[in-house]
């Protein structure tokens, strides 16, 4: 699988190979490989129900894979024959090094964004509260929800959730962020400030799984693009060429659908 | 001579309800005591058992999710006051027979702790209800952020699924409780000297049955009252964060 330049001698930080998925008999993912080393932003595209949020939900095992290997930060992930994890506490520590960003923001409604922010650090992390809360309102102030931190999710827009749920994740200093369309939920209008601090994080060099609608976007932060087509990758490298010179047929239509 | 009979009623009512002998004020209170404290041992029995049911039915296996089931669809079923007399009858009685054969002697067992179990079965049954459909309310999404940021699953019930069902599952419970406390009176058919059997023995011995049932009206309608207001006040703190969709 091809990386960058830049990020070619750099450690593997996720590598998923020859994954399988099937939800009863219906047959999802089909044996799909990734490989993000560690500054890799790679993006994952393709048209509704071709498995996108499926793969990307299995590399922390919020869906159980039937098939095929995972690996985190050079660890394979225990798997029974079915694919499924054999080793739970292996599971929850290896979660821990990975910083989910959901379409529907998923915030704790009964915790207030700094309380959202502090929950895992404290009391799965074990950090000390005032360590945790120091580095809670940085992030916050990276986001520009400094003002934010006393307020409850549902009294925020859903850009300024989806903001507080990425620093959320932050705030476990994760290996790598996985988003998962994380504007899709979004008015047109709530799109970019999202966007920005998401390119903002790819700029630092953060290691980042992106499924997403945002083709234009895809192509300005992505350093590698895959593209899915009915639990296969059809087609995938450098988005410049996915983009600029798209191969397949199935790809080219893609992109003419989705503008 | 209207008013002197009045006074006369007024003031005999007055003795009948007064807290030393002759009046039966004492017996009141203890019997309205005892109403709540089997009433609290009950909710709270019933609590644990409700949690513990309802985590048991949604993420059980197949054979406790049977017996849970079973538990359920029986106490549910049956009216409450067979119930107490069955469960009355069965838990002294099984208790007792288990001794006799492990070769210890019989057990008087306090009536306060027979009501507590008794009531707090029943109780248990509904609450497993009520908090399953709590914690079925309580969106996935907020669970799955908690399993992908690397949760445990008995931290994720503490922190996170107890919390959000709790203010799905408050009016149910809310209820609950005030049945709990109504429940306190139909121990009476087994002579337990909760609030109605101080009453009746009251009304009955003085033949002043208005009287000491209108007073034990109160007693329940003051119970309820104040129930109403702290459930007022829990349910708010456990709404917070919650906006009110009505307007
Ligand atoms: N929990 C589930 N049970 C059964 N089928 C599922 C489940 N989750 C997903 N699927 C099916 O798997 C297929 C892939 O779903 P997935 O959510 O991965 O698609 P996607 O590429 O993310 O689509 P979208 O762009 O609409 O989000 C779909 O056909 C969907 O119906
Ligand atoms: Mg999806």
């Amino acid at each position: 699988m091809t990386t960058n330049a830049q990020t070619a001698e750099q450690p593997i930080a996720i590598r998923v190979s020859g994954l399988l998925k099937s939800f009863g008999s219906h047959e999802v993912l089909k044996g799909v490989s990734l490989c993000a080393r560690e500054g890799d932003v790679v993006a994952i595209i393709g048209g509704s129900g071709s498995g996108k949020s499926t793969m990307l939900r299995c590399v922390n095992f919020l869906e159980t894979p039937s098939g095929g290997d995972i690996e985190i930060g050079g660890e394979k992930v225990e798997m029974h024959a079915d694919g499924s994890p054999s080793n739970r506490r292996q599971i929850e520590r290896l979660r821990q090094s990975l910083g989910m960003v959901f379409q529907n923001f998923n915030l704790w409604t009964h915790k207030t964004v700094l309380e959202n922010l502090i929950e895992v650090p404290v009391h799965v992390l074990k950090c000390p509260k005032d360590e945790a809360i120091d580095r809670a309102r940085k992030l916050l102030k990276r986001v520009g929800l400094a003002e934010k931190e006393g307020a409850y999710p549902a009294f925020m827009s859903g850009g300024q959730q989806q903001r507080a749920a990425i620093a959320r994740a932050l705030c476990m200093n994760p290996k790598a962020m996985l988003f998962d369309e994380p504007t899709s939920a979004l008015d047109p209008e709530l799109v970019g400030e999202v966007l920005q601090v998401i390119k903002g994080l790819a700029d630092e060099g953060r290691t980042m799984i992106l499924v997403t609608h945002e083709m234009k976007f895809a192509r300005e932060v992505a350093s590698h693009v895959i593209y899915l087509h009915n639990g296969v990758i059809e087609e995938e490298g450098p988005p410049e060429a996915l983009f600029g010179a798209p191969k397949s047929e199935r790809l080219k239509q893609f992109l003419k659908t989705v503008g | 001579m209207m008013m002197s009979i009045g006074a006369v009623a007024a003031a005999s009512t007055l003795d009948l309800l007064a807290y030393s002998p002759p009046g039966w004020g004492a017996t009141l209170l203890k019997g309205l005591l005892n109403s709540i404290v089997i009433a609290l041992g009950a909710y709270g029995l019933g609590l644990l058992i409700g949690i513990g049911g309802a985590f048991g039915k949604l993420y059980g296996g197949p054979v406790l999710k049977d017996l849970l089931a079973v538990y359920t669809t029986i106490v549910r079923a049956v009216p409450e006051l067979v119930l107490i007399l069955i469960l009355f009858y069965a838990f002294t009685g099984v208790l007792n027979e288990a001794l006799l054969a492990w070769g210890f002697d019989r057990v008087q067992i306090s009536p306060i702790v027979t009501g507590i179990a008794v009531l707090g079965i029943v109780q248990g049954a509904y609450q497993t209800e009520v908090l399953r459909g709590g914690i079925l309310a309580v969106p996935s999404g907020q669970i799955e952020a908690a399993r992908a940021m690397g949760m445990s699953r008995g931290l994720l019930a503490r922190r996170i699924t107890l919390p959000l069902m709790a203010s799905n599952a408050l009016p149910g419970m809310a209820n609950l409780w005030l049945n709990a406390t109504k429940d306190t009176a139909l121990l009476a058919v087994i002579g337990f000297s909760e609030l109605t059997q101080a009453t009746k023995q009251a009304a009955s011995t003085t033949k002043a049955f208005f009287t000491f049932f209108a007073a034990a009206m109160v007693l329940y309608l003051c119970i309820s009252l104040l129930s109403t207001f702290l459930i007022g006040r829990i349910e708010k703190w456990a709404r917070r964060g919650q906006r009110d969709m009505r307007g």
